[in-house]
């Protein structure tokens, strides 16, 4: 077990340092670069900016190194936890991405626990009630879930809540409590508006989970051991969950491996049509605005939450089935 | 298969009984009248790809289907909500819609339009339009459907128009055509990029195997959507829409490929342990006829199932990318980018009309996953 998470552990920081030259080869490919579109804006208000400013800002910037002295200056302000400089906004990234990372996590968690939470259930219920209406029901949100754009269902809901209700669901706070510090009062003002977000951003998967749990339950009611103790006089409910419903279960921990991930990833576009303070529609912004380092800083750490995503799959697997642990050792 | 017409039996088969005939039958179809057979049970499905097939007709002629030029904007006749066709008229099946009359607004300033039920427009079919080329080769003004042309300001906006006054029905055509050929050339490079270096790695297996194995596991665990948006932001803004076209099919196949990859490499190594290759191998067939008559038959209804999954995601990963203004760009037309034009909560209160580019993709989507679906199932016609 130790052995594994071991193994796991020693493979971060490898992979960590492939994607970060990914990464920053990624944000150096659009031809010119942040001085190029910034002197653009500052020409088309009508000022200029001399050359010799120019040629201090691209050397304050590091502009005029060649690439991989730029990489290496960018990893080490990184591992000296200095996110760098946000060209644009002339702030720290840190300070910029802070509450916003918090906020991406908590929204892709509670997607993930409102998925599990949904599509546990009904897949077992589909799966001990084959083709019975709440099946084919299932089976049809399914279809439609994994259909449907993520955008595109926020924008449905957004318009169904604004033309029916009349209210609109944008942000994840009231406007009072959007630069307030934490409070019990801001964190119930956070839990009245994430909840539609959490949702729009988990149907597809919870619609996925709950297809793979219907087949992988299917594909064990059905077996001896299950005939077995019906034989010996277990209860039913007691037979299913004690037995079938705790192998059905296995292979869905794997689904983990993608399912977070995706979810980190997917939060950007609910986040950017919803307008939530997210780091989605920040890294969207940087990268139109050519600001590097803060698009350079985002996509990392978008490459670590799925990294970690992918561990914390691998670890739970090897936690839950003796067959992965004992094949490590 | 009970239900496909058997032929009138030769007078010795009129010995055996029916069961049998029907076995035989199976036994000496061909791979593909198996997949045939299989997949035509499959109702929805069998729907489903009928769906496509007008969705591709479409996508070859989107100028008839077009009611006006999708470029053409007009300032007074901007965000008419949908004119709602009405079958019948007086009884008779006579297809027209309500006219539009438009108010404006004394607060807001914004012409307010109301169908005015008693101005029938007629609809017309085939009539003569705008001039365009079939295919960019023969020039034509014929069109499907279009507005009475006898009558002064007669028209036809079956999905409204936006907020230069564009027809939506229009736009929307040409938005298939692009969505539709941008989902079917992600997936065209991905079956080549997968079916190369998957076979490549399950045939040569080693060294090369391992490498490949590891770049698909590196770019299967890179977050998609964030890379994706980088490697789109980062395509020149001067590039012409061709270029941004294919420039985001090759984005999109970049990973898209790893799947097919890893699927076509499994099927190879199965393959490669079957009693018929053993056979073909010692029958003293080459590598390569071994590996095209008989392995590549055997899994090549594997591949077209697993790629008729892969277009809808990547139909919707381009409307997507296309949303949110970094993938197809205008003046070219996609659903992402009719999409963008209902990006924020005001413009859609005022024209929700803007959103049906959206269920075109759900509908999209769903045929092709229930047509994929299908084609999985039947696929293996001996699994059952």
């Amino acid at each position: 077990m130790l052995r594994i998470i071991l193994q796991r552990l020693i493979l971060l920081p490898i992979l960590l340092i492939l994607f970060s030259i990914i990464v920053f080869w990624l944000i150096q490919a659009p031809p010119g670069d942040f001085l190029t579109s910034y002197l653009a804006t500052v020409a088309s208000s009508g000022s200029s900016i001399d050359d010799a400013q120019v040629e201090a800002m691209k050397v304050q910037f590091g502009l005029d190194q060649p690439f991989h002295i730029q990489y290496l200056r960018w990893m080490e302000n990184l591992l000296h936890g200095n996110l760098g400089l946000s060209l644009e906004y002339q702030l720290p990234n840190s300070q910029l991405i802070g509450e916003r990372l918090l906020l991406t996590v908590i929204l892709a968690l509670l997607s993930f626990l409102f998925t599990w939470a949904i599509a546990i259930p009904a897949g077992i219920y589909s799966a001990l009630h084959k083709n019975s209406i709440l099946d084919y029901f299932f089976t049809i949100v399914n279809y439609f879930g994994v259909a449907t754009p993520n955008f595109m269902l926020a924008l449905i809901l957004m318009w169904l809540a604004f033309s029916k209700f009349g209210v609109s669901i944008t942000n994840l706070f009231s406007s009072n409590f959007i630069d307030a510090p934490w409070s019990w009062a801001r964190v119930v003002d956070l839990a009245k508006h994430i909840w539609l977000p959490m949702i729009i951003l988990g149907i597809a998967g919870t619609a996925r989970l709950t297809r793979i749990m219907r087949a992988n339950l299917l594909d064990e009611l059905h077996k001896p051991y299950v005939v077995a103790a019906r034989a010996k006089g277990l209860p039913e409910w007691k037979l299913i969950f004690r037995y079938p419903v705790r192998l059905a279960l296995n292979p869905l921990i794997s689904t983990i491996g993608w399912y977070l991930p995706q979810l980190f990833s997917g939060s950007l576009i609910v986040a950017t049509v919803m307008n939530l303070p997210n780091i989605g529609p920040l890294l969207l912004h940087a990268l139109t605005q050519q600001d590097m380092y803060l698009a350079g800083s985002i996509l990392l750490i978008y490459c670590f939450l799925t990294i970690i995503g992918t561990l914390i799959s691998d670890i739970l697997l090897a936690w839950l089935d003796p067959r992965i642990r004992m094949e490590g050792a | 298969m009970a239900d496909e017409p058997i032929p009138t039996p030769s007078p010795e088969e009129r010995i055996l009984p029916a069961g049998t005939r029907a076995e035989e039958r199976v036994s000496v179809a061909s791979n593909w009248q198996l997949v045939w057979w299989r997949f035509r049970k499959h109702r929805l499905a069998l729907i489903s790809a009928v769906v496509l097939v007008v969705f591709y007709i479409v996508v070859l002629f989107p100028d008839f289907f077009a009611v006006l030029d999708p470029e053409e904007t007009n300032e007074r006749l901007t965000f008419i909500p949908i004119q709602m066709i009405h079958l019948f008229r007086d009884g008779k099946l006579d297809p027209w819609v309500p006219g539009i009359a438009g108010k404006r607004n004394p607060v807001t300033l914004r012409m307010e339009w109301t169908a005015d039920e008693t101005l029938q427009n007629r609809v017309r079919f085939f009539v003569h339009g705008y001039r365009y080329k079939i295919l960019g080769l023969i020039p034509s003004d014929l069109h499907l459907i279009g507005a009475d042309s006898s009558k002064k300001d007669s028209t036809l906006f079956l999905l409204g128009t936006d907020r230069l006054g564009r027809d939506q029905w229009s736009r929307l055509m040409f938005g298939t055509r692009t969505s539709m050929v941008v989902g079917l050339v992600a997936v065209a490079l991905s079956v080549v990029l997968g079916v190369l270096l998957g076979g490549v790695s399950g045939y040569f297996g080693g060294v090369v195997d391992v490498f490949i194995q590891r770049l698909i596991e590196l770019l299967q665990s890179l977050p998609t959507i964030p890379i994706w948006l980088a490697m789109t932001a980062a395509l020149p803004q001067d590039w012409r829409p061709e270029q941004v076209f294919f420039a985001i099919t090759i984005i999109l196949a970049f990973i898209g490929w790893t799947t097919l990859g890893r699927e076509v490499r499994g099927r190879f190594l199965s393959l490669r342990e079957e009693d018929f290759v053993l056979a073909a191998e010692l029958a003293g067939c080459s590598r390569l006829r071994i590996i095209t008559r008989h392995m590549a038959p055997a899994f090549m209804s594997h591949i077209i199932a697993a790629s008729t999954l892969a277009i809808p995601v990547m139909i919707i990963n381009e409307t997507t990318l296309s949303f949110l203004g970094l993938g197809i760009r205008p003046p070219a037309i996609s659903w992402g980018v009719l999409l963008q034009e209902a990006q924020n909560i005001q413009t859609i209160a005022l024209a929700p009309w803007l959103l049906t580019p959206g269920l075109v993709v759900i509908v999209a989507v769903l045929a092709f996953n229930l047509v994929g679906d299908g084609l999985r199932d039947a696929a293996d016609p001996y699994g059952h």
